[in-house]
């Protein structure tokens, strides 16, 4: 029964945002109207800089585009699942999420990976579209490239899933989560590389930013697809990944647990 | 006006209070918020530890430009970002209550949800651009001082325009209110870096449709005394205030007639 429940949850999760038309038109205009701005950021600095951090001009303009394509996604703006949270445990619904047959992160996972292949399906895929048209852009030609590009961006989503999942947790403990919520996005937006390639970062803060798991968002999958050697060579990545979500997933399956053990639901 | 502005201090003024109930949350979030908006620059210190000059400006030099880009983005976004969040009263009908009060509803509008950890960007972007006035090279003329106190206003006033078309956009399309974010934040990013490293046909939209570029470039290169590389006209490096108050004309105009065709819900 379950993997049917979960498949369900997560086209359910699909079809909530796939309502939204407009909305997702309006979003590929705004990513695609960034990934321009960056672009032309890019090449002023990588004309200066021709093979800066190991990139030529094309793939440090690929990694623009696949930034922009993967915010959404990963979630690296917040939103989804810890804007719900902290409201849900607020007004006391939590306890028909923990009433429900299925344990509460799994569900929240299903839901999530529903959500992120619509994101990346419209505004993943469109302004890349349009950015390969406007700009030379790199692309592997290899297939196992891509099957592992593939791969890391799915570790990507779940990774990031679990970030939010971790902070939508605190408000079992803490009511108002906006504060921690607004320093995960910095270290989202930052740490991943999405604004600039972690590669041109100097010394002592590029290698902060390695031990830190939001590389895993943005920079390994760039990496990965980046990666002029096929196959091997990406597998110590992906490796981190894998590392990475499980540790994170662990760590929301333990919390949850102490966090249910915590929740007093109020009547009404 | 006066009337309108006393409005606004009382709604904004209550929300300013309820802000302040979750004490730490407003310390935590109007810090966070000052670094998110320096991570822009952030960016460009790194780009500068491997540059001399981007598009022919010195750091110093794009830091006036941020700085100004900055406060002007950071004030209309005190003052006017909520109406980004119209698009969700036209959903679900709470608009229509704004229009049966006796206040202008663009006071209303403006002055919900009044957010004063916003002050984060003016703030931060202030002390920027602080530091690229104080150590770019600047020949300080009276006529230089004037076109610099101009653009903090005229910038200003300028993105408050744009959120205000995007806020009467969003009577009309609703859900679509992320389109509005591409010329506020997109237009901020935008500005933050010398236009210089953007085709010419960039440059003629910002200048000609969607008049980013009076926000600070026109006005920089003046204060700053460095040549247009694009050779456009030398006037236009101080007619933001003309531009600002046409542009505040049309947003005025829009934003009265998408109230006049808004269609509630019903409900």
């Amino acid at each position: 029964m379950s993997a049917s429940l979960y498949a369900g949850l997560a086209s359910r999760g699909f079809r909530r945002y796939a309502t939204y038309r407009s909305a997702t038109l309006a979003g590929i205009f705004t990513n695609t109207v960034f990934g321009v701005i960056i672009s032309y950021t890019y090449i002023a600095l990588w004309v200066e800089r021709p093979q800066l951090g190991g990139y030529g001009i094309a793939q440090a303009l690929t990694f623009a585009w696949v930034a922009q394509a993967l915010i959404m996604p990963v979630g690296l703006f917040g939103g989804g699942i810890v804007a719900d949270y902290s409201e849900r445990v607020r007004s006391g619904a939590v306890a028909t999420d923990l009433q429900r047959p299925a344990p509460l992160l799994a569900v929240r996972l299903a839901e999530d990976l529903g959500r992120a292949a619509y994101a990346l399906l419209t505004r993943g895929i469109a302004p890349m579209l349009v950015g390969a048209l406007l700009f030379p852009l790199a692309w592997p030609s290899s297939v196992s490239t891509w099957l592992l590009f593939a791969l890391s961006i799915t570790l990507a989503v779940v990774i990031g899933f679990a970030l939010r999942y971790l902070l939508g947790l605190l408000a079992f403990w803490i009511i108002d989560t906006s504060g921690p919520a607004s320093v995960l996005v910095v270290l989202q937006i930052f740490a991943s590389g999405s604004a600039l390639p972690l590669v041109t970062f100097p010394g002592v803060l590029r290698r902060i930013c390695e031990l830190l798991p939001f590389r895993c968002l943005v920079q390994v999958p760039c990496d990965v697809l980046l990666r002029e050697d096929t196959g091997t060579g990406s597998l110590p990545l992906i490796g981190l990944q894998l590392l990475w979500a499980t540790t994170l997933l662990g760590l929301g399956a333990v919390l949850t647990r102490a966090a249910v053990r915590t929740v007093v639901v109020q009547g009404g | 006006m006066s009337e309108a502005l006393r409005m606004f201090g009382a709604i904004a003024g209550a929300w300013v209070r309820a802000g302040f109930t979750y004490r730490t949350s407003f310390v935590v979030l109007t810090s966070t918020g000052m670094i998110l908006t320096f991570l822009d620059f952030a960016i460009i210190l790194i780009m500068f530890s491997h540059l001399d000059a981007l598009g022919g400006f010195t750091l110093t030099q794009i830091a006036v430009l941020y700085g100004l880009s900055g406060f002007a983005i950071g004030v209309a976004d005190l003052l006017l970002g909520n109406a980004e969040m119209l698009g969700q009263r036209v959903r679900d009908g709470t608009l229509d209550q704004m229009l049966v009060r006796p206040v202008p509803a663009l006071v209303q509008v403006a002055a919900d949800r009044f957010a004063l950890r916003r002050v984060g960007r003016v703030l931060q972007s202030g002390a920027v651009l602080g530091w690229g006035l104080s150590a770019a090279p600047i020949d300080w003329t009276p006529l230089r001082v004037l076109v610099l106190a101009s653009a903090l206003v005229c910038g200003s006033l300028i993105f408050a325009s744009l959120f205000v078309l995007g806020g009467a956009f969003q009577v009309f399309a609703g859900d679509a209110s992320e389109v509005a974010n591409a010329f506020t934040y997109g237009g901020n990013t935008l500005t933050q870096y010398p236009l210089a490293i953007y085709p010419v046909e960039v440059v003629r939209a910002v200048t000609f449709i969607v008049p980013l570029a009076f926000v600070n470039w026109y006005p920089a290169l003046y204060v700053l005394g460095v040549d247009d590389p694009f050779d456009l006209p030398a006037a236009f490096q101080v007619a933001s205030p003309v531009v600002a108050a046409l542009f505040v004309a049309v947003a005025a105009l829009t934003w009265r007639t998408a109230l006049r065709h808004y269609r509630s819900t019903g409900s």
